[in-house]
């Protein structure tokens, strides 16, 4: 330092701000694995993005599959935490992007160029796919992606616990209100609908008679119901009848196992796991109705393959998930029954499942047909944010229910405006 | 992700220029003073400089999904970060975080290294205790507050230890009313940033002469508080001041106990966090998010130029 000139007032504090600003440099440095390997026996190689799956097995599965591909050696970043969203739509920006990816459908990544058109992949074999998958990943008159697995998500309860506490299969919100109540003591809470709170949020829309968006993209789930079904949220948590904090989330079986809460949503591939662990003691329900006239609901998620329209080689791609999610009807059987449970998208597949054709699976299986909606490929990440954002407002921050909804509207209005006009 | 560096705490030795043998002459100082410097400046310029520059250009744009976007849209980027209330919200989850952490880590690594500057014997371990959190880092150590001691559930060990107490559990980091969530954050921040502190303190502590203790004595100053009040902490003020910036460096940095801790709110976001989530997170709004960068790098110049003409660091060694 002694050899600037101490008295140059200008340079040290042009200095120092620069000094100060680079303080924050630390932000750039993080750098990345890509996963990607080089070249294998052809020379040509592909990745691929998927989330960590949490039954035992998967990872392995997917790196066996990909593994049988002649035409690349195709690398996998299996990426753990609750940021799957980020990392993929971060990634997809730069260089080092997938060739390959698993996400939903959602209009945005389509606008904005991002993934391939998989007509010619879809189009020979449209008729075995599940009619309702076809139609959300129809966008302009073409098919974005690949169906993998049809995810059906419900509410498990213990059955021990509920006849031990009196109550019945909750038929209306109120009811679930109640039993949740009822069930909670000083060891188990009545109900587990996501450390978040946010794990229901499609069904406690359609069930107090709303949807998220109508069918010309305006905001269709700002709606006295709601608002409403949003109110009762509150009183559970501020009574202490929901589960928070639990140690895995409830996409994970474990809190129902533990016996941390007596009611769990989750989601069909929790099925087995649950079965195991605790045998009969185990039913199944779907959202309730929450408004006069609604319907009970299940939301039908899942994942599809996606190809980077981007990436350095999109026909290997298109190829590799042509052989993988279009040919190999083995792997895919596998990849729906053998670990987790998930509904073939391929009704061909769907016939031969002899696992869900009897018991709970059977019943889930029910369940996804009679009250299952689908995701709607126009409410994109962004509208996901805001309304996980308003349920964290009313449920968890005591914020009137109206002006959250405003706040919410504000901020979907602004991404409608950007996709439609 | 911390940048935090100890170049300014310890004061530093008075400068002396050798007067006597001019050294290889101008062209030999300049080559070494860009040697030295250039490899810095380089890595100045690619990866703080032309982000910046490439932010400003960002934010003057619609860039959703891309960060080479070509639809201009003036200032309305700015418009959007400065209205909707989420971003000027989290300017203030910054201003009471600073407020509470940076004078608590300050007196608690203070009071730390007094006591560990009295001790008699066993002074090297008490050392290490403390500053051996420093090493962990802020995402392993959330996950350990959020899932072992402050878990909302009723085996969680803080609702453990208030159940034998008669209280009942409480929802640490779900609720947030009342803000129990800034206890979470305060104490994680506490334990693994005051031992790196109080180490700096123990060096200036060091460096006070004992006699001015014994002078002291011999005026009959007391021990204790009296002669920590007007010796002591006097001394103490370079490092204090220095701590000090080092702290609001270090929260203004806060984001990997936030992120890791309170996902999924609309609260406890300091400014970084909520760039995260506009630009990288979920919504890849990368004009919004650029608009908001540029709002916070002017907000720093000012109060960089501002802390260099009222507090004086960094200006020059007469002015201690």
């Amino acid at each position: 330092m002694s050899a600037l000139n101490s008295n140059n007032w200008d340079r040290r504090t042009v200095l120092r701000a620069a000094m100060g600003l680079a303080a924050t440099g630390g932000l750039a440095a993080c750098g990345g694995n890509t996963g990607r390997s080089e070249g294998g026996a052809s020379g040509k190689s592909l990745t691929q993005y998927f989330h960590a799956y949490g039954e035992a097995g998967t990872q392995e599965a997917i790196k066996r599959y990909a593994k049988d591909f002649d035409g690349a050696n195709v690398a996998t970043q299996w990426i753990t935490g609750d940021n799957f969203e980020s990392k993929l739509f971060s990634s997809l920006l730069t260089k080092n992007a997938p060739d390959v990816f698993e996400f939903h459908p959602q209009l945005q990544l389509i606008r904005s160029g991002q993934v391939a058109d998989l007509s010619d992949l879809v189009n020979p074999v449209k008729d075995d796919f599940n009619p309702a998958d076809i139609k959300s990943h129809t966008i302009d008159g073409k098919i974005w992606g690949v169906r993998m697995i049809d995810d059906p998500q419900f509410f498990y309860y213990r059955k021990s616990m509920l006849e031990k506490a009196g109550v019945e299969v909750p038929q209306t919100l109120d009811e679930l209100v109640e039993a949740a109540a009822k069930l909670t003591t000083d060891k188990v809470k009545g109900l587990f609908i996501g450390n978040d709170m946010v794990q229901t949020q499609y069904p406690l829309v359609w069930s107090s008679g709303a949807d998220q968006l109508t069918a010309d993209n305006q905001i269709a789930y700002h709606t006295d119901a709601v608002a409403e079904t949003l109110s009762k949220y509150r009183t559970m948590f501020k009574a202490g009848h929901l589960l928070t904090g639990a140690p895995a989330d409830s996409w994970d079986p474990s809190a129902l196992i533990q016996g941390l809460c007596a009611i769990q949503w989750s989601g069909m591939w929790a099925m087995p796991a649950l079965q195991k662990a605790l045998g009969d003691d185990l039913g199944i329900f779907p959202y309730p109705v929450a408004a006069d006239g609604a319907k009970p609901s299940v939301f039908n998620g899942g994942w599809s393959m996606f190809v980077n329209a981007k990436g350095k080689n999109v026909d290997l791609a298109k190829e590799y998930v042509k052989w993988l999610w279009i040919d190999q009807k083995e792997h895919q059987e596998d990849w729906a029954l053998s670990y987790g449970f998930h509904v073939p998208p391929r009704q061909s597949i769907a016939e031969t499942a002899d696992k869900l054709k009897s018991g709970l699976p059977a019943e889930g299986v029910k369940f996804f047909n009679e009250y299952g909606r689908f995701e709607n490929p126009s409410w994109t990440q962004a509208m996901i944010t805001a309304f996980e954002e308003l349920i964290a407002d009313v449920v968890r921050k005591g914020v009137e229910p109206e002006k959250a909804l405003d706040t919410a509207d504000a901020k979907v209005n602004r991404e409608l405006k950007k996709l439609f006009g | 992700m911390s940048t935090t560096t100890t170049r300014d705490a310890t004061r530093p030795a008075p400068a002396k220029v050798s007067k006597t043998k001019p050294r290889r002459g101008v062209r030999g100082t300049t080559f070494n003073f860009w040697l030295f410097t250039g490899p810095f400046l380089i890595g100045l310029l690619i990866f703080v400089y032309i982000p910046i520059l490439w932010s400003a250009w960002l934010s003057f744009y619609e860039a959703r999904y891309t960060v080479t976007p070509d639809k201009f849209v003036g200032f309305d980027n700015y418009e959007y970060m400065l209205t909707n209330g989420d971003f000027v919200g989290s300017l203030g989850t910054f201003t009471v975080f600073a407020a509470i952490v940076v004078p608590i880590t300050w007196a608690l690594s203070l009071g730390l290294a007094l006591m560990v500057h009295r001790l008699r014997f066993m002074k090297a371990f008490f050392r290490s205790v403390f500053f051996l959190p420093t090493a962990v880092s802020f995402v392993a150590a959330s996950l350990i507050w959020k899932m072992s001691i402050f878990s909302g559930v009723r085996f969680g060990l803080m609702n453990t230890v208030l159940d034998w107490i008669g209280i009942e559990n409480v929802a640490w980091l779900a609720d947030p009313n009342p803000p129990w969530y800034w206890l979470v954050i305060l104490t994680l921040r506490l334990w693994l940033q005051s031992g790196f502190y109080m180490i700096l303190f123990l060096a200036a502590l060091q460096n006070i002469p004992p006699s001015l203790y014994e002078a002291a004595a011999i005026d009959g100053a007391k021990p204790g508080w009296q002669t920590f009040w007007y010796i002591t902490l006097p001394q103490l003020r370079a490092t204090s001041t220095a701590v000090i910036l080092l702290l609001l460096v270090a929260a203004y940095q806060a984001f990997d106990e936030f992120f890791n801790l309170l996902p999924k709110t609309t609260w406890g976001r300091p400014p970084l966090v909520e760039l995260y989530h506009t630009a990288l997170g979920q919504n890849q709004d990368y004009g919004a998010g650029s608009a908001g960068a540029m709002i916070l790098t002017i907000l720093i110049c000012t109060v960089t130029l501002l802390q260099g003409r009222f507090m004086g660091l960094g200006r020059g060694d007469e002015n201690k």
